[in-house]
C-alpha cells in the first residue's frame, strides 16, 4: 500500500474528458469514442499498478523502513520499561517498611508518626470500602442511563445525554472534590445525615452503620462523590456494548412479542454481560486511585470506623496528604511507598481482570 | 536554513547577554518549605528588593519538603515551622533560626456563643481532643462559663489531615497540659489522633468547624482574624483567661527565656505572664554552615537582614509577630560565628 501510493487514482485523466469533449463537440462517433474510453481505463489501470517495491526503495532511503521500525518498537517497550520501572522504584522505596514491619504491614491498623508505628490495613480499608459503595451506587445508575439512551430516549436526545455523559468523565477531579467540600458535605452534615440516623435509630444493623456525628465527611460522602466520578466510565462503556448487540437478535425478539425490558434483560444482558462487567471494572479502577476529591470530603482520620458516616482514608489520600511532611530516609516516607505500591498492585488486579473481560466482545 | 541558525544564534547571545545584566543588577536566592511563613517571606522580597538587591523565589511546599531540600541543597535555604533537632542539624550541617512569630487560635461552632466568649483550659482542651469530654454541657465546662448558655451539643473535633506545623503547635502544647496527651499522643506534624474529622489546610479546618454544629478546631491566628473565626479564649500559665490577640502574641513572645536555648528551638507555649497567649510559635529558616557558593548564603543572610531590620511593620500587617530585637541581634551574631559570607 504505501509503496503503490493510493489505489484508484489514476495518473492520467485525460483520455476521458479528450473523448467526451470531442463526442460533445460530434467529432467523434460514437462508437470510437467508446473504444478510446475503453484504451484509457486500461491505461490507467496499467498507471495505479504497483511498481517493483526493489527499485522504490532502492531509490529512496534504504534505512528509512528499519529506523522507523526501530522507532515504534522503542515507544512499545518504554511503555513496559516505564510500568516496571514505576513497580520496582515503588517497590524499593517501600521495602523499610515492609523489612521493619512484616507481612504485618498489610494487616495493622496503626498510623501513628509519632511513636512511628505504620499499617496499611486503615487505608487499604478506606480505598475498599468506598470504590464498593459508589459502584453499588453508580452501577444501577449507569445502567438506567445506558438502557434509556440505547432503547427508550427519542433519536433527538441520545447525542446531547451522551456528550453530557461524556464531559462529567472530563470535570477535573479536584473540581469534584471542591463540591462536594463546599456543596455536598453541608448538605450531608445539616441535613441527610441527622434524617438517615434518626430513621434508623434503633434498627439492629442499620443503627450501628449509620450513627455518629453528623460531620458530613465521611466514607460515606466520599463514596457518594465517586460514584458521580464512576458513572460517565460505567455509563459510556454500557451505551457502548449495548450498541453492540446485532438488531436482528432483538427485532427477533420483539418479533415474538417481549416488552423493550424482556429484549434488556433476556437478550441485551446476557449477550454483553462480560463487556459489562469489564465496564464496572474500570469505573472500580478509577474510583480505586481517584485521590484529590476523596481527600476533600473523607474526614481523613487514621482509623476504621464502624459507622459510614464515620472518618476514614483511602491509600491515595493518606499519600497525598502525607507526602509533603515526610523527611527523606523517614520510615514514614517508606511506608508511604509501600502504600503507593500496594495501591498499585491493586488497581493491576482490577485493570487486568477488567482487560480480561472487555477482550472478547468489544474488541472486535 | 542558513539564515534560521544565524538568527538562532542571535537569539542565544541576546538570551546570555539578558541573564548576565540580570545576574549583574540582582542576586536570586532560592528558599523552600513552610507555608505558614510564605506570605511574609513573599512581601519582604518584594519591599526589600530594591534595598537588598536580592530577588526570593519561595516554593511554599510544606516544612517536612523544605527540611529534604535543604538536606540536598537544592535550595539556599529551607524553612521549617517545627525546629529541627539538635543532632540533625550538625548531620546535615546546618545553622536554624527563627524568623517571625505566629499564634493558634481555638475556633468554635456553638450556637448563641460569641467570639472570645467561651472560656477553656489546657487540660479541658486535651479531655476534649482525647475524646473523655464529648458534650459541650460537659460539667468541667459549665464549670468555668457560668454566665452562659452552652448548648448541649455534641463536640466534633477537626483537626489538620495535612501534615502541618501548626499541628506540631498545637500537640505540643496539648503534650505540656496533659500528661495523658503526652504519653498517648505526643505532638508531630501529624499524630495519631484519638477521634474526630480531619480536614486539608487551615481552609478546610475552619470550613469544617463552621459547618458542624458544635465543632472545634485550631487554625492559625491570621487565618482566623481575617476570616472572623469564632475564637475561645484559653488560660494561660499565670491563670488568666486570654483573647488570642496580637497583644497577647507580642506579650508571649516578650516573656520567653530566649538566652536558654541551643540553636534558637524555643518553644513558645504556655509561656509566663498573665497577658500571654499559651499557643504560639516561630518559624524558622535552615541555612548550610558549608555553603556551595559564599555569594548566594551572603545573600539570603542580606534578605533576612532587610525583613529584621525592615519588615516589622510588614509582618504586623500580616498578623505575624516580629523578633524581639534582641533575638534579632542574636541571629546576626550567629550567621557571623557559623555561617560564611559576608553580608
Amino acid at each position: 500500500m504505501t509503496r503503490s501510493g493510493l489505489p484508484g487514482r489514476p495518473r492520467f485523466r485525460a483520455p476521458c474528458s479528450t473523448v467526451l469533449r470531442a463526442r460533445r463537440a460530434g467529432r467523434l462517433p460514437r462508437r470510437a469514442a467508446r473504444v478510446i474510453t475503453l484504451v484509457g481505463t486500461v491505461q490507467n489501470a496499467i498507471a495505479v499498478t504497483p511498481e517493483p517495491g526493489r527499485a522504490r526503495r532502492g531509490a529512496g532511503r534504504p534505512w528509512g523502513d528499519a529506523v522507523f521500525a526501530a522507532a515504534a518498537r522503542a515507544s512499545g517497550g518504554f511503555v513496559l520499561l516505564l510500568l516496571g520501572g514505576i513497580i520496582l522504584s515503588l517497590f524499593i522505596g517501600g521495602i523499610a517498611a515492609f523489612r521493619q514491619f512484616g507481612a504485618g504491614f498489610v494487616v495493622s491498623t496503626d498510623w501513628d508518626p509519632v511513636h512511628q508505628k505504620f499499617g496499611a490495613l486503615v487505608s487499604i480499608y478506606g480505598t475498599l470500602v468506598t470504590s464498593a459503595i459508589a459502584l453499588a451506587l453508580a452501577v444501577p445508575l449507569a445502567f438506567g442511563i445506558a438502557f434509556y439512551l440505547t432503547e427508550l430516549a427519542p433519536g433527538w436526545l441520545r447525542r446531547p445525554v451522551g456528550t453530557a455523559i461524556e464531559l462529567l468523565a472530563a470535570v477535573p477531579s479536584i473540581i469534584y472534590g471542591m463540591w462536594g467540600f463546599f456543596v455536598i458535605v453541608p448538605i450531608m452534615s445539616d441535613t441527610i445525615q441527622p434524617a438517615i440516623i434518626n430513621a434508623f435509630d434503633g434498627i439492629p444493623v442499620l443503627a450501628d452503620l449509620f450513627a455518629g456525628p453528623p460531620f458530613g465527611t465521611g466514607i460515606f460522602t466520599a463514596a457518594l462523590i465517586l460514584a458521580v466520578m464512576v458513572i460517565p466510565f460505567v455509563a459510556a462503556t454500557m451505551r457502548d456494548v449495548f450498541e453492540t448487540v446485532p438488531p436482528v437478535y432483538k427485532e427477533s425478539a420483539y418479533g415474538v412479542g417481549c416488552t423493550t425490558w424482556e429484549v434488556m434483560r433476556s437478550i441485551v444482558l446476557p449477550y454483553t454481560r462480560v463487556s459489562v462487567v469489564g465496564g464496572i471494572m474500570l469505573g472500580l479502577g478509577r474510583a480505586l486511585g481517584e485521590t484529590m476529591a476523596v481527600t476533600f470530603v473523607i474526614g481523613n482520620a487514621d482509623r476504621i470506623s464502624t459507622t459510614l458516616f464515620g472518618s476514614g482514608n483511602t491509600i491515595a489520600s493518606i499519600v497525598a496528604l502525607e507526602f509533603p511532611e515526610s523527611p527523606q530516609g523517614s520510615l514514614k516516607l517508606a511506608s508511604l511507598l509501600a502504600l503507593g505500591f500496594i495501591l498499585f498492585v491493586i488497581s493491576f488486579i482490577v485493570l487486568a481482570i477488567s482487560r480480561t473481560l472487555l477482550r472478547p466482545k468489544v474488541a472486535g | 536554513m542558513k539564515f534560521s541558525t544565524t538568527a538562532l544564534a542571535i537569539t542565544l547571545a541576546g538570551l546570555g547577554a539578558g541573564f548576565g545584566f540580570a545576574a549583574q543588577a540582582q542576586t536570586q536566592i532560592t528558599g523552600a518549605g513552610s507555608t505558614f511563613a510564605a506570605p511574609i517571606y513573599g512581601k519582604w522580597g518584594e519591599a526589600g528588593a530594591a534595598a537588598t538587591g536580592v530577588k526570593l523565589n519561595y516554593q511554599a511546599i510544606g516544612s517536612g519538603a523544605g527540611i529534604n531540600q535543604i538536606n540536598n541543597r537544592t535550595v539556599d535555604f529551607g524553612a521549617s515551622d517545627m525546629p529541627v533537632a539538635a543532632d540533625q542539624l550538625a548531620a546535615h550541617k546546618l545553622m536554624q533560626f527563627p524568623t517571625v512569630i505566629g499564634g493558634v487560635d481555638i475556633i468554635v461552632n456553638l450556637p448563641g456563643i460569641k467570639p472570645e466568649e467561651l472560656k477553656l483550659t489546657g487540660p479541658i482542651l486535651a479531655d476534649i481532643y482525647l475524646g473523655k469530654i464529648t458534650k459541650w454541657n460537659d460539667p468541667a465546662i459549665e464549670k468555668l462559663n457560668p454566665g452562659l448558655k452552652i448548648p448541649s451539643l455534641a463536640i466534633a473535633t477537626v483537626h489538620r489531615a495535612d501534615g502541618s506545623g501548626t499541628t506540631f503547635v498545637f500537640t505540643d502544647y496539648l503534650g505540656m497540659q496533659s500528661t495523658e496527651w503526652k504519653s498517648k499522643v505526643g505532638s508531630s506534624t501529624s499524630v495519631a489522633w484519638p477521634n474526630g474529622a480531619g480536614a486539608k489546610g487551615s481552609d478546610g479546618v475552619a470550613a469544617t468547624v463552621q459547618h458542624i454544629p458544635g465543632g472545634i478546631g485550631y487554625d492559625e491566628s491570621a487565618y482566623a482574624t481575617q476570616n472572623h473565626l469564632t475564637t475561645a479564649l484559653l488560660q494561660n500559665k499565670a491563670g488568666a483567661f486570654v483573647a488570642p490577640t496580637m497583644a497577647a502574641f507580642t506579650a508571649s513572645a516578650a516573656n520567653a527565656d530566649w538566652s536558654k536555648v541551643q540553636n534558637f528551638a524555643i518553644d513558645l507555649n504556655d509561656q509566663p505572664g498573665a497577658a500571654s497567649w499559651p499557643i504560639e510559635s516561630a518559624t524558622f529558616v535552615l541555612l548550610p554552615t558549608d555553603p556551595k557558593d559564599v555569594a548566594q548564603s551572603a545573600a539570603v543572610k542580606k534578605f533576612f537582614d532587610w525583613g529584621f531590620a525592615h519588615g516589622s511593620d510588614i509582618a504586623t500587617s500580616l498578623l505575624y509577630i516580629a523578633l524581639p530585637a534582641s533575638v534579632h541581634d542574636a541571629i546576626r551574631a550567629a550567621w557571623k560565628a557559623e555561617v560564611p559570607g559576608t553580608m
